[in-house]
């Protein structure tokens, strides 16, 4: 039969493909931050050189760090990008599997801030605010008891009278790591809860309760991106979300920005460092796939040029708060520094 | 008997029903009539409301989805700068394509102040920055590759329509108002004011876009200038290898099973796990693929051909139980008429009952591979869900090829900040329903054409 004919013709193609084929473009996965930074970077790589265009996915920092480490040769990823540093877990993970040789490249941070709809109130927030709006417990006249407020203006006379209803990101983001540990436990410190609950409930204990959210609904996990937050916020006004700075600069037409400890965050204030609530972004490179693969050192090279990552390059415009030592990390790649053995 | 008629009809009821009249129904007839009436009222109302979900669904995609596929274009002579694309003055290519696409924008955004200058529009508060992010960064590539195409233009003024940014753009379809332009971070009242008063002079025109169907995706800077084009390919490419695959496997099989395969437990236990396999949810089928065909055959990431063979798993069945169905609705006299004058079982079946039930089987295929053409599950986890700029070659190397397939092309735009991309997902539904729609037609037409009946 004819039909059968062209099947087998087809998979004998296959076989013969497979065995010719070497892989010529670069591929990338990982956090869903960087997500956008790497396919801007990916883009302007193409039309700018002559290698092929890398392949960009996303899936979250741990999955594509997994990727990355399940082992060496052209099936697996090249590069894994990262909205938080690799753990030492991973890093043994990617050892035991033969990806010995890493290169670490920082390619700029990342503001978390909060906004709410632009028809609300004004937000003047301090991590101890929110840790008195959101926290599991509160400490309330010295007493350590379960979080009684329920409007904003409980927690500080200055801040609107809008019931509490915040949309935090889920516990599988690397975002929800760093508003756990530059607000929830900044402000846990700061009210002096820290203590309280460390006294109350043992040392390891108290700890966990500084960053333990309220689970009464005031307090909503997203597990979705960002465009679920924002419709969150558009179908409950009154609420505040969390977001990117750069998802943030995308949106101000429906958004207003909330200050942190009366600084507004913006590229500059978050470079400087005023602006407390940020984080490195990072992305990884299998050295052992650098010759193999054509383009993937040059792909590094060019992700954290000055032209792309620095600043008034297409990154900056996009949201990326520049590295002030982008310099030091282009030597970096250029003398393809591996990660020390942990 | 007589006494039991002049009662009359009112008594009939109580009497029993041997004597009513046929012109006036009694009470359990009326009861019988009302419930008839009822129920068609509530078959009325149930497919009032599918049709109310449908029209409501396909209204607010077009509503949301149209705009894809009408962009704006600047129409402004652009002066290619020697000393910028030039720098070294020699013409020489190598050193012309070491000039990054960045430095281009700064031509574009001189030309457009010339063109305020030229005709005299006066704006209030428009500044460098609303000239810089007028136009879309592509039209920055495509200025560059003009230029190492042909490097003649350089010191000309060149006549080029270039993309708008899609901000600009959402000007002219109601995304953008003076309202929202105002506290927008990423454009301002001046811009919206500037994008007006070149409308009116013709120099920003909104026109249909080919290129939303035929272009690769583009990055998150640059929602102008997002296309489909390697989804289409994409899930062609897939199309063809469930097609080519899923196809012969799945008539082979309904054919050994329905006519050739003793019944005993063995094909029982078969028969029930055809009919389990169609129902295991699609994600399964996507772990399988990551495991068997990139992790234990080697094969790569992204590729179409992973993604075909996943779907060929998830379409199999779907062939099978419709094929079975086509076979056996072949009357037996068919198959006796063919055996009694002497043909072979396989020549029963292969000249008798598969042309027969050709129609069925046909039909079945073309829904299973509609329903793999709107899958999203699977592909997730065999790197589908990516970002590709370069179209995959023909096949059969392109099959090996990066690609990415229409409904993950739709799930990846809804995720992306900029609400031009919303749009542009609306888009791509639109394009996945044409589709759905031409191959349900399809199989509409091969069953109305071929069917016999007996």
């Amino acid at each position: 039969m004819n039909m059968k004919i062209t099947a087998s013709a087809l998979a004998i193609a296959a076989l013969s493909a497979t065995a010719a084929s070497a892989r010529d473009n670069v591929q990338i996965a990982g956090s869903s931050t960087v997500l956008p930074y790497a396919t801007i970077a990916a883009e302007a790589f193409a039309e700018n050189t002559d290698f092929a265009a890398p392949v960009v996915e996303g899936g979250g920092s741990s999955a594509g760090l997994k990727q990355f480490c399940s082992g060496v040769g052209e099936n697996g990823i090249d590069i894994a990008t990262a909205s938080r540093p690799i753990k030492d877990i991973e890093v043994a993970e990617c050892q035991k599997n033969g990806v010995t040789d890493i290169m670490e490249v920082r390619l700029g941070y990342d503001g978390i801030v909060f906004a709410s709809s632009n028809t609300g109130g004004d937000f003047v927030l301090t991590p101890s605010d929110v840790f008195n709006a959101l926290a599991a417990e509160v400490v309330v006249d010295g007493k350590v008891v379960a979080n009684p407020h329920t409007s904003w203006k409980d927690v500080n006379a200055e801040l609107p009278d809008q019931p509490i209803l915040a949309f935090i990101p889920g516990t599988k983001h690397g975002t929800r790591e760093v508003f756990e540990e530059k607000v929830l436990i900044q402000g846990c410190k700061d009210t002096a809860a820290h203590d309280a609950l460390v006294a109350a409930k043992g040392e390891d204990e108290g700890e966990a309760a500084c960053k333990a959210v309220r689970a009464d609904g005031k307090s909503v996990d997203i597990d979705g991106d960002y465009t679920e937050t924002l419709a969150r916020l558009g179908s409950s006004p009154e609420g505040v979300g969390v977001f990117g700075l750069s998802f943030y600069e995308q949106n101000t037409d429906k958004l207003k920005v909330a200050t942190m400890s009366g600084v507004t965050p913006s590229t500059e204030s978050i470079a400087s460092g005023e602006y407390p609530v940020s984080r490195p972004l990072f992305f990884y490179v299998k050295k052992q796939h650098v010759g193999t693969i054509p383009g993937l050192k040059e792909f590094a090279a060019f992700f954290v040029s000055d032209a792309v990552a620095g600043q008034g390059g297409p990154l900056a415009t996009y949201g990326l708060v520049p590295d002030p030592k982008l310099a030091d990390t282009q030597a970096a790649v250029e003398a393809e520094t591996v990660m020390a053995a942990k | 008997m007589t006494d039991a008629v002049s009662a009359g009809p009112r008594r009939v009821g109580a009497q029993g029903a041997t004597r009513k009249s046929l012109l006036v129904a009694d009470a359990r007839t009326r009861r019988r009539n009302a419930a008839e009436t009822r129920f068609k009222a509530y078959g009325i109302v149930a497919i009032a409301i599918a049709m109310l979900a449908l029209v409501f669904l396909l209204f607010t995609i077009v509503r949301d989805g149209s705009g894809a596929f009408r962009q704006t274009f600047i129409d402004v002579p652009v002066t290619i700068d020697a000393a910028i694309v030039d720098p070294k003055g020699n013409r020489d290519q190598k050193d012309m394509a070491g000039v990054l696409t960045m430095s281009y924008g700064s031509m574009l955004e001189k030309s457009l102040e010339t063109w305020v200058a030229q005709n005299n529009v006066q704006i209030e508060g428009l500044g460098k920055a609303d000239y810089a992010s007028f136009y879309s960064s592509q039209a920055r590539a495509t200025l560059r590759d003009m230029v190492l195409e042909n490097p003649e233009i350089i010191g000309t003024t060149i006549n080029v329509p270039a993309l708008a940014s899609s901000r600009v753009d959402g000007m002219f379809k109601g995304r953008v108002t003076a309202e929202s332009a105002e506290i927008d971070a990423r454009t301002s009242l001046a811009q919206f004011r500037l994008a007006e008063a070149m409308e009116e002079k013709g120099a920003l025109t909104t026109r249909f876009n080919w290129d939303f169907v035929t272009q690769p995706d583009a990055s998150d800077n640059r929602a102008e200038a997002a296309g489909l084009g390697v989804a289409i390919i994409g899930s062609a490419y897939m199309m063809l290898i469930v097609l080519v695959l899923a196809l012969p496997i799945g008539v082979a099989a309904s054919i050994y099973l329905e006519e050739f395969a003793p019944k005993n437990r063995l094909t029982d236990i078969i028969e029930v796990n055809i009919s389990n396999l169609a129902a295991v949810p699609s994600i399964v089928f996507g772990i399988l693929g990551l495991a068997a065909f990139i992790n234990f055959m080697g094969l790569p990431r992204s590729a179409p051909i992973v993604g075909g063979l996943v779907l060929t798993l998830m379409t199999l069945p779907t062939i099978i139980i419709s094929t079975r169905a086509a076979l056996k609705a072949v009357p037996p006299s068919i198959r006796d008429a063919a055996l009694g004058v002497g043909a072979s079982k396989m020549q029963t079946v292969f000249h008798h009952v598969l042309p027969l039930a050709m129609p069925g089987v046909l039909t079945g295929t073309i829904i299973g591979l509609a329903q793999a053409l709107g899958e999203t599950a699977p592909l997730l986890l065999i790197g589908m869900v990516a970002f590709v700029t370069a179209y995959p070659s023909a096949p059969p190397e392109g099959l090996f090829e990066p690609a990415s397939a229409l409904p993950v092309q739709v799930y990846n735009w809804t995720q992306r900040a900029d609400s031009a991309f919303f749009e542009r997902a609306s888009g791509a539904i639109i394009v996945l329903l044409a589709f759905l729609f031409a191959m349900n037609l399809v199989a509409i037409i091969l069953r109305r054409r071929f069917e016999r009946r007996w």
